[in-house]
């Protein structure tokens, strides 16, 4: 069935950027343009006044299915990413078990195609168990459909065995991502290392732990030529290497997250578990420089981190609760708050949610070009509401941000042709 | 007057005026602890459960003398042997002991935060009897009373507080409370236990105890962990008692009439040597004594009695 989008602004970073009506047909986008010849019955969706965008491409999510089926299932987590705008999710690792070979990835995607929703790409782990020991089968699991391998939430702490997954990772073009954590200088911390920690009597994680990796890292993509992806980077130290790495011309590509340019460490005061994540909130520097980061290009993608917890968990004391927010619901309005402050121009802003980590993870994602997969995502670019967890999609409440009045709101999502999620129909 | 919150979880939000009320109130029992019939009737029918999850003897032991001898009920939970094991967070714990008409909650807990999160499940009165690194209000109290004791005025006292720092709630409810009455606070340890940002709260960083010590009023020894030895924080307990050790030699740089206080247990000849633990210049036991008369305090002002 057609789809006609009318009277839209439609942004497909670095393609198109104005007025224009979208056809859809039979799951692709068949033109954008001025005076479409329109098939007789196609379904009219008016979006004057709305932004019309490439779907938004998280590469970052934790849908904890299989294993921990209580905070999200890929279902929950699908129906989650599409009321924010997601069509496409790349789920981590570490659930259990550990997404370490072919029958787990079949499995994870066949309960998203059965959700019916996003489009959801596995990562599978580095190592067996991501116990950072052998490397686990990268070719099985890219063959079954993983987009990229990571060792999320248990970095790779041995140098040799990460080395050797970068090289063994070029014979299939997979990109390697690592959360950049070096576990003996972070261990036991539960908050960034300062001042706010030292108040509290938090053990405290310094942001080298971050920085010692990412520089680590950097130096095995050199030496390797690997494709490296480093996950949500927090710390001044981080973007200021990875804009050093790219500026040498080395393969490296970098993810911010949401709550890493928008609150501090200052959130944790109260020990409020909401603001509880890995890596933490840092200091009003670190935010700076991810946005410093963000708006010069040195970071190229926005991804959430999506780490949905049940509510017994962070309603334990603060160094026992999980690490962890969801944030699928509330990146995009958090991420137009920067077009608001003038660091990202509108179309930057919706690259790096759409058309970038499409390009990071070499995903047929994340652009409104004819013949492409029709996702798409209109949003209502000055809608202001408040959030409000117990309206969310995602099975967790997790968020630092509730009851926050936020301006940018998804209205339509679109996956594959068809209308998975429509906040009018949810007001209804 | 009256303290402004139900609780007592922190020194760092305290005011002055609440500080000094609760330190002159504690004068007045301090007079009932010397009496020989050593109890008043002020806390006559009302209930204090003291919920201790980490081992402790003399903080547990002066509380539950401190609620008698204001003819308190008190109770004794150690939920590490009982519900902890079943899963039961300790929210749960406490609306249960909430249930039975708890008026006071006495919390030690090894979490950080434990005694806020606390406070905000339940209508009873919650103390911090020490939540992990955080606080332990009333250490703090008993020390600031124990130096008002010895006639010292707080305004520019000079304080060095010595040892372990980042691992010691004692020095951080003592370092709030000193800076905002006015103290010349002085923190001394090796670089390895001095938390990051510490100089922010308005402290003076020393590495040399020689150093930190010329001229104080007051030194504050705090106990070190003996475990903490092989997390790379101090290379043996002989070189840590070298440099960081308490001797005699060492109160001579200090003040003439200079105090010295330890929240104890005491590591004999680690942290401090036995003869200055002995000397006249000791007031440990004092700080012991005092406890229980600055605790009745908390306990009455906090009940609402009068």
């Amino acid at each position: 069935m057609a789809i006609h989008i009318t009277g839209g602004h439609v942004i497909d970073p670095g393609r198109f950027n104005g007025m224009a009506d979208v056809l859809i047909d039979e799951g692709r986008i068949v033109a954008v343009g001025p005076n479409l010849k329109v098939p007789a019955g196609a379904t009219k969706i008016d979006a004057k006044g709305r932004l019309v965008l490439p779907g938004f491409v998280d590469l970052h999510v934790h849908f904890r299915e299989p294993g921990f089926e209580y905070k999200e299932s890929i279902q929950s987590g699908a129906a989650a990413a599409v009321a924010g705008g997601f069509t496409s999710v790349c789920c981590m690792p570490n659930t259990n078990p550990v997404n370490d070979n072919q029958a787990i990835t079949e499995f994870m995607l066949g309960r998203a195609k059965a959700a019916g929703l996003a489009n959801v790409f596995p990562i599978g782990a580095i190592t067996k168990g991501s116990e950072g020991k052998e490397l686990a089968e990268i070719g099985d699991l890219r063959r079954a459909g993983c987009v990229a391998i990571s060792d999320d939430g248990k970095p790779v702490m041995n140098s040799l065995v990460m080395r050797r997954a970068m090289e063994y990772a070029l014979a299939f073009d997979v990109p390697v991502v690592d959360h950049c954590e070096d576990l003996h200088l972070a261990e036991g911390g539960c908050m960034n290392e300062g001042v706010v920690s030292t108040e509290l009597g938090l053990p405290g994680m310094p942001s080298a732990a971050e920085d010692v990796m990412v520089g680590r890292n950097i130096a095995l993509a050199e030496l390797t030529g690997a494709r490296l992806h480093l996950a949500h980077i927090s710390t001044e130290g981080s973007a200021r290497m990875v804009r050093e790495a790219k500026s040498r011309g080395l393969q490296v590509t970098a993810e911010a997250c949401p709550h890493h340019f928008t609150i501090t460490e200052e959130t944790v005061r109260g020990y409020n578990t909401y603001a509880k994540m890995n890596p933490p909130l840092r200091t009003g520097r670190d935010v700076q420089a991810i946005k410093d980061g963000l708006r010069d290009g040195t970071i190229d993608v926005i991804a959430t981190d999506h780490a949905p917890h049940a509510t017994q968990e962070k309603h334990l004391g603060f160094a026992e609760a999980p690490f962890g927010i969801v944030g699928l619901e509330t990146a995009l309005p958090l991420t137009f708050a920067l077009v608001e402050e003038g660091v990202l121009s509108l179309e930057a802003a919706v690259d790096k949610l759409s058309t970038a980590p499409a390009k990071v993870f070499g995903l047929a994602k994340g652009t409104l070009a004819v013949g492409a997969d029709a996702d798409v995502t209109i949003v209502d670019q000055h809608e202001q509401w408040e959030v409000d967890p117990t309206k969310f999609f995602s099975k967790s409440r997790n968020t630092p941000f509730a009851g926050w009045k936020v301006k940018g709101r998804v209205r339509v999502t679109i996956v594959g042709g068809k209308v998975v999620f429509e906040a009018d129909r949810m007001e209804g | 007057m009256s303290l402004k919150s139900k609780d007592l979880l922190s020194l760092a939000p305290l005011s002055v005026d609440e500080i000094k009320l609760i330190l002159e109130t504690a004068d007045s029992f301090k007079e009932v602890t010397g009496r020989e019939i050593k109890k008043v009737p002020v806390l006559r029918g009302r209930t204090v459960v003291n919920l201790f999850f980490e081992p402790s003897t003399r903080t547990r032991t002066s509380f539950e003398l401190a609620a008698k001898r204001l003819s308190a009920d008190v109770i004794n939970f150690s939920p590490s042997s009982s519900s902890v094991v079943k899963g039961e967070t300790l929210l749960d714990t406490a609306r249960n002991i909430e249930a039975m008409q708890a008026d006071i909650i006495v919390l030690r807990h090894p979490s950080a935060g434990a005694a806020e999160a606390l406070a905000l499940g339940v209508k009873s009165s919650v103390i911090n009897a020490g939540d992990g690194w955080h606080e332990h209000p009333t250490q703090g109290l008993l020390d600031l009373y124990t130096i008002r004791e010895r006639g010292m005025s707080f305004e520019g006292l000079k304080v060095a507080i010595v040892g372990d720092v980042a691992h010691s709630r004692v020095a951080r409810s003592n370092i709030h409370a000193l800076v905002k009455l006015g103290a010349e606070v002085r923190v001394v340890g090796p670089p390895t236990m001095i938390p990051a940002g510490i100089e922010k709260l308005g402290v003076r960083v020393y590495y040399h105890l020689d150093e930190a010590l010329r001229g104080v009023q007051v030194i504050m020894m705090l106990r070190l962990q003996l475990e903490r030895q092989g997390k790379a924080l101090f290379p043996t307990i002989r070189e840590y008692a070298r440099l960081y050790g308490l001797t005699s030699e060492r109160v001579q740089l200090a003040d003439p009439k200079v105090i010295v206080m330890h929240p104890g247990p005491i590591n004999r000849g680690v942290e401090i040597a036995p003869e200055v633990v002995d000397s006249l210049s000791s007031v440990i036991l004092d700080q012991v004594a005092n406890g229980v008369a600055v605790r009745m305090s908390i306990l009455y002002l906090m009940s609402g009695a009068s």
